[in-house]
């Protein structure tokens, strides 16, 4: 820099002139293009494009392969547009607010399409077209968010299971069945592994957008108190967090820095692991041979296991109303189920049988999945119905006791009831039924005793 | 930095003491040490996120990771490149940060100057008008703000992300380019004026070549701030994307591979503008009256 | 910045602007034009919503902010986070400025690569710290490859750890910015100054104080406001090293929004952000401009 040009210098006015002539050029780019940007979903390639905004399949690999599947089995062509939740709520709400609907369908979790049951029409003329499908009772009820006129078709399926490296089964304790696993074997196995290993090996999906509160909401609960609200904090579920407290502890710490258990897994820092089965299907896509999937645990009140149901909604004065109804009809297709569960192990909504060609890992997840479904004291909890917006609230009660009792080892009882008062904060507002696995009965309002 | 007084001796110097020369050649190569220093820190760990997105998912797999490129795969990156909008998102990424950064520079260098230069009752209040806008997450806006842009029928165009950025990005500008006039000695504007320059052409023609380093800064600021911006550009279109609106909320839900490789292909295009808006940064250095 | 330099001769020059607009207003008008109509409404709808509730005003959602188990760690930490990380990297970022300016060898490339961190948005600084300090990232396997015991650096149990890890993070991430704004201040200022004091034999740590900190001063006050405030406003760093383990209070009001979707609480937290904001800003404005009037006269 000793040498740098002097000031003013032949050098530095072409430099300002090629930095003027830069700008020059970037001040007509905007205006040469005539248009409001380039298209980046496909959406703008042409009317009668349905335009498919969604929360699912985000990560680029399987939004490519989503893209793929509907490709080859829609006979309508889709721009799929996958966004974050955060996104996709304030952008259904706002543009309904505005009344100016730029979207043709919606796909969502249930949990995310509940809150905006006022921005969606009613589907129920065409779930009665679809009536032949399948659809299960359950599922059916789910997509009347609360009210009475259902909001949304069932899109696909989810549950969550344990996935497992072999190398861990050598820590098996004696007498544990790893295909029929009960917490308190589950747990030993944890210490076990823990000691053998001389490092925890089991994960949790404890990390900032880790699906931990489903563990605890579908899972640990329902499997200790039968029920997942209404027992919240009674003795049974002191029990629950007394033992939740333990499996921590052989637990790895890290775990509060994981998302999705299939990385670990597959990095070999955890050999167990619970998680969502699409978030499980990356660790053994390469070596399934190494691998099981099993269900998971089961306790004193039953085999409690969450199930999760996204769907596919249409806005209120939606684009393209008539091709969008065309594609749910396609989507709720068993071919489109079919290529859904092969790409992006999403499982099917509507009756169907599985191939047996599926690919090792889903294969794999199939079984358990089936396994977990059809075992004895299989007891089903649904993710919570008709809590709208009020949903991440109520999540965040459950993940708040995991963080007083395990990470900063407050007291079981007095943490509960602190928590349920909070909880029966929010319940009282909303005044909602109960749903599985507590007991429902319309009319009365769902609370903690 | 070293306690040691510099004791520089006047360049004609008699040569009969070395010693201040042998403590001056001490401190140059004590200073070269600590800007390598500075300079692997900084590295570092680029070096590391582009080891990673160009290695194989197995290899970052492994523990512990090797340090040096033994594996390298552009498997990752090509999935990543070669994802849907991704070219399109690039175009409108770019055409969204050089918008940004000249109706930035057009609002945002007058007045700049007028906070430098002249003396108003409402200064401070109107930096703090400034900074306020900054100030607030602008994620409680995101109702708000796409409402607004539907109302007026900008909605998913790149125009409302351009002007939602320049908003971002005026606070900066403003208050860099205004410290920077301030440093601009006020004779030099006066001696141009005495010359026969009209306000206009002084500022044109003296001023503001003098403030270029300082407006540079701003503008790789303004460059920077909305190529990088994701929650704004996310909430305001829907079909016509910037690319880390495309991709950057997608890669946290991605196996890391994708991440890194989303990461490093974010970062290269800047990188480029830095290196390129550095020339006019550091063009004043040593070139100021000896 | 608030400097009191006579008005400018513009004013007597050009008789054909009528008086009555000053300059400086005509030249401040877009600005102020264009935030008010971009942002004036969405503002006020932003910060309304928090004390807003159907039956009108409310303090419920402020009482609701309060109650939550991680407001308080959040503010300690954001708070804790900003007065270590500040002056550390203003700290650095002087000492780098002033190694550049001594003109050492390859100056150039050593700038180009301090400024490149400016280059990243928050969340792939995350992402490229995380694979460093991850319990199987780069810092533990050179450990291991040296046959040292490897350390959880981001273990919930270990806080120590935790914050030193998101401060080396933050300081590697956004020093560039301080350095950037202070390169090109230091441009503005005449070596002949310093050289002048050298003469006269003023030491180094006199010239820096006596002459170059004070010539500095209108860039280190922008570059101070302006760090505070986007301190404020980055959380991505921490989130991705810590998860929900080193709550801020930024990340908090994203979280109300958009995990617990709840905006009334979420415009609580953003106000108390852009309290503590202008706060601070206020008193850099005022403690700066005193001293300031007599360092450049």
């Amino acid at each position: 820099m000793k040498n740098a040009p002097p000031f003013l210098s032949q050098r530095s006015v072409s430099r300002r002139s090629a930095l003027l002539g830069g700008l020059g050029a970037a001040l007509s780019v905007p205006f040469l293009s005539s248009c409001a940007g380039f298209d980046t979903s496909g959406a703008a390639a042409g009317k009668g494009t349905v335009g498919f905004l969604s929360t699912q399949f985000t990560p680029v690999e399987e939004k490519q392969r989503y893209e793929d599947v509907l490709r080859k089995t829609l006979n309508v062509p889709v721009a799929y547009n996958s966004v974050d939740p955060g996104v996709f709520t304030s952008t259904v709400q706002t543009q309904t607010e505005a009344g100016s609907v730029r979207t043709a369908l919606l796909g969502g979790l249930h949990g995310e399409l509940a809150p905006l049951a006022d921005s969606l029409e009613d589907v129920d003329q065409i779930l009665r077209d679809l009536s032949g499908s399948g659809f299960t009772q359950e599922v059916l009820d789910l997509t009347k968010v609360g009210g009475t006129t259902s909001k949304y078709v069932p899109w696909m399926q989810a549950t969550y299971v344990v996935a497992v490296n072999k190398k861990a089964l050598e820590w098996l304790p004696g007498g544990v069945d790893v295909n029929d696993l009960t917490y308190e074997g589950f747990l030993e196995w944890a210490q076990a592994a823990k000691q053998g290993a001389g490092r925890p090996v089991f994960g949790m999906p404890a990390g900032p957008k880790g699906l931990h509160h489903r563990f605890y909401q579908g899972f640990l609960l329902p499997s200790f108190t039968g029920g997942q609200i209404t027992t919240f904090r009674n003795s049974d579920a002191v029990m629950a967090w007394e033992y939740m407290k333990d499996l921590w502890d052989a637990t790895a710490p890290a775990s509060t820095n994981f998302d999705a258990m299939q990385e670990p897994l597959a990095r070999g820092e955890v050999l167990v692991a619970w998680d969502h089965v699409a978030r499980l299907v990356g660790a053994p896509a390469d070596n399934p041979d190494e691998w099981l999937m099993v269900p998971a645990p089961r306790g004193p009140k039953g085999r409690g296991y969450m199930l999760i149901v996204a769907g596919v909604a249409l806005p209120k004065n939606g684009l393209e109303r008539e091709r969008a109804e065309q594609a749910i009809r396609g989507l709720a297709e068993p071919t489109t189920q079919i290529e859904t569960l092969r790409s992006n192990a999403f499982f099917p909504v509507v009756q169907t049988e599985l191939p047996t060609d599926l690919a090792g890992a889903i294969a794999l997840e199939a079984a358990a999945v089936r396994l977990q479904q059809r075992s004895a004291g299989a007891l089903l909890a649904l993710p919570p119905v008709g809590l709208g917006p009020k949903e991440g609230e109520v999540s965040q009660i459950f993940k708040n006791c995991f963080q007083e009792i395990c990470l900063n080892g407050s007291a079981v009882q007095p943490t509960l009831d602190d928590q349920a008062k909070q909880l029966n904060t929010i319940l009282q507002e909303l005044k909602v039924p109960c749903w599985a696995p507590d007991p429902v009965s319309a009319g009365e309002k769902c609370e903690v005793a | 930095m070293t306690t040691t007084r510099i004791v520089d001796t006047p360049p004609a110097r008699p040569a009969v003491d070395e010693a201040p020369l042998k403590r001056q050649r001490r401190n140059r190569a004590l200073l070269q040490a600590a800007c390598i220093l500075i300079s692997l820190f900084m590295l570092v760990p680029i070096y590391l996120i582009s080891l990673a997105a160009l290695s194989t998912r197995e290899s970052l797999n492994e523990f512990p990771l090797s340090l040096l490129p033994t594996n390298l795969s552009f498997e990752t990156l090509r999935a990543f490149l070669g994802s849907t909008g991704i070219i399109g998102a690039f175009g409108n990424s770019l055409i969204v940060g050089l918008g940004t950064l000249l109706i930035s520079a057009l609002i945002g260098v007058p007045a700049g100057y007028a906070l430098a230069r002249f003396a108003f009752p409402a200064k401070e209040p109107y930096q703090l008008f400034l900074l306020f806008t900054r100030a607030l997450p602008i994620v409680v806006l995101s109702v708000p703000l796409a409402r607004l842009f539907l109302t007026v029928d900008l909605y998913d165009t790149t125009y409302a992300v351009i002007l939602l950025h320049t908003a971002l990005a005026l606070p900066t500008t403003i208050l860099i380019s205004a410290s920077v006039f301030l440093s601009v000695p006020i004779d030099v504007e006066e001696a141009a004026r005495v010359f026969g320059c009209t306000p206009a052409g002084a500022f044109l023609k003296v001023v503001l070549p003098m403030a270029l380093p300082g407006l540079a800064a701003a503008s790789i600021f303004t460059f920077v701030m909305s190529w990088n911006e994701v929650l704004g550009a996310s909430i305001l279109t829907l079909d016509h994307r910037t690319l880390p609106a495309q991709v950057l909320t997608s890669l946290s839900d991605s196996p890391l591979a994708y991440r890194f490789a989303g990461g490093f292909a974010l970062v290269i295009p800047s990188i480029i503008f830095i290196a390129f808006m550095r020339r006019y940064l550091t063009n004043m250095w040593g070139s100021t009256i000896r | 910045m608030t400097v009191d330099l006579p008005p400018a001769p513009a004013q007597l020059d050009t008789p054909a602007r009528p008086r009555r607009i000053p300059p400086a207003v005509l030249l401040i008008a877009p600005s102020i034009v264009f935030m008010a109509l971009l942002l004036g409404w969405p503002v006020i709808q932003g910060v309304l919503q928090a004390f807003r509730s159907d039956d009108g005003f409310t303090l419920e959602f402020v009482t609701r902010m309060v109650q939550d188990p991680y407001f308080w760690p959040a503010v300690r930490n954001t708070l804790l986070l900003i007065a270590v990380m500040i002056p550390l990297q203003f700290a650095f970022a002087i000492t780098m400025a002033l190694l550049l300016r001594s003109n050492p060898r390859l100056d150039k490339v050593h700038f180009f690569v301090w400024a490149i961190p400016l280059a990243l948005s928050d969340l792939a600084a995350g992402l490229v710290w995380l694979s460093i300090f991850n319990d199987r990232g780069y810092l533990n396997s050179v450990l291991a490859s040296l046959g040292i015991d490897t350390i959880p650096w981001l273990a919930y149990d270990n806080p120590t750890t935790l914050f030193l890890c998101v401060l080396v993070a933050e300081v590697w991430r956004s020093t560039s910015l301080v350095l950037v704004i202070v390169v090109s201040g230091l441009q503005g200022i005449p070596k002949d100054y310093d050289e002048a004091a050298q003469v006269f034999g003023a030491g180094f740590w006199q010239r820096l104080r006596h002459v170059t900190l004070p010539l500095l001063k209108p860039s280190l006050q922008v570059a101070l406001i302006l760090r505070t405030i986007l301190a404020f406003q980055t959380f991505a760093v921490a989130q991705a090293l810590t998860g929900q383990n080193f709550p801020l209070v930024v990340g908090e009001t994203y979280r109300w929004y958009t995990g617990l979707q709840n905006p009334n609480v979420a415009a609580a937290l953003a106000l108390v952000i852009l309290v503590a904001s202008m706060l601070i800003s206020i008193f850099y404005l005022r403690a700066l401009r005193d001293k300031g009037q007599e360092g450049t006269r």
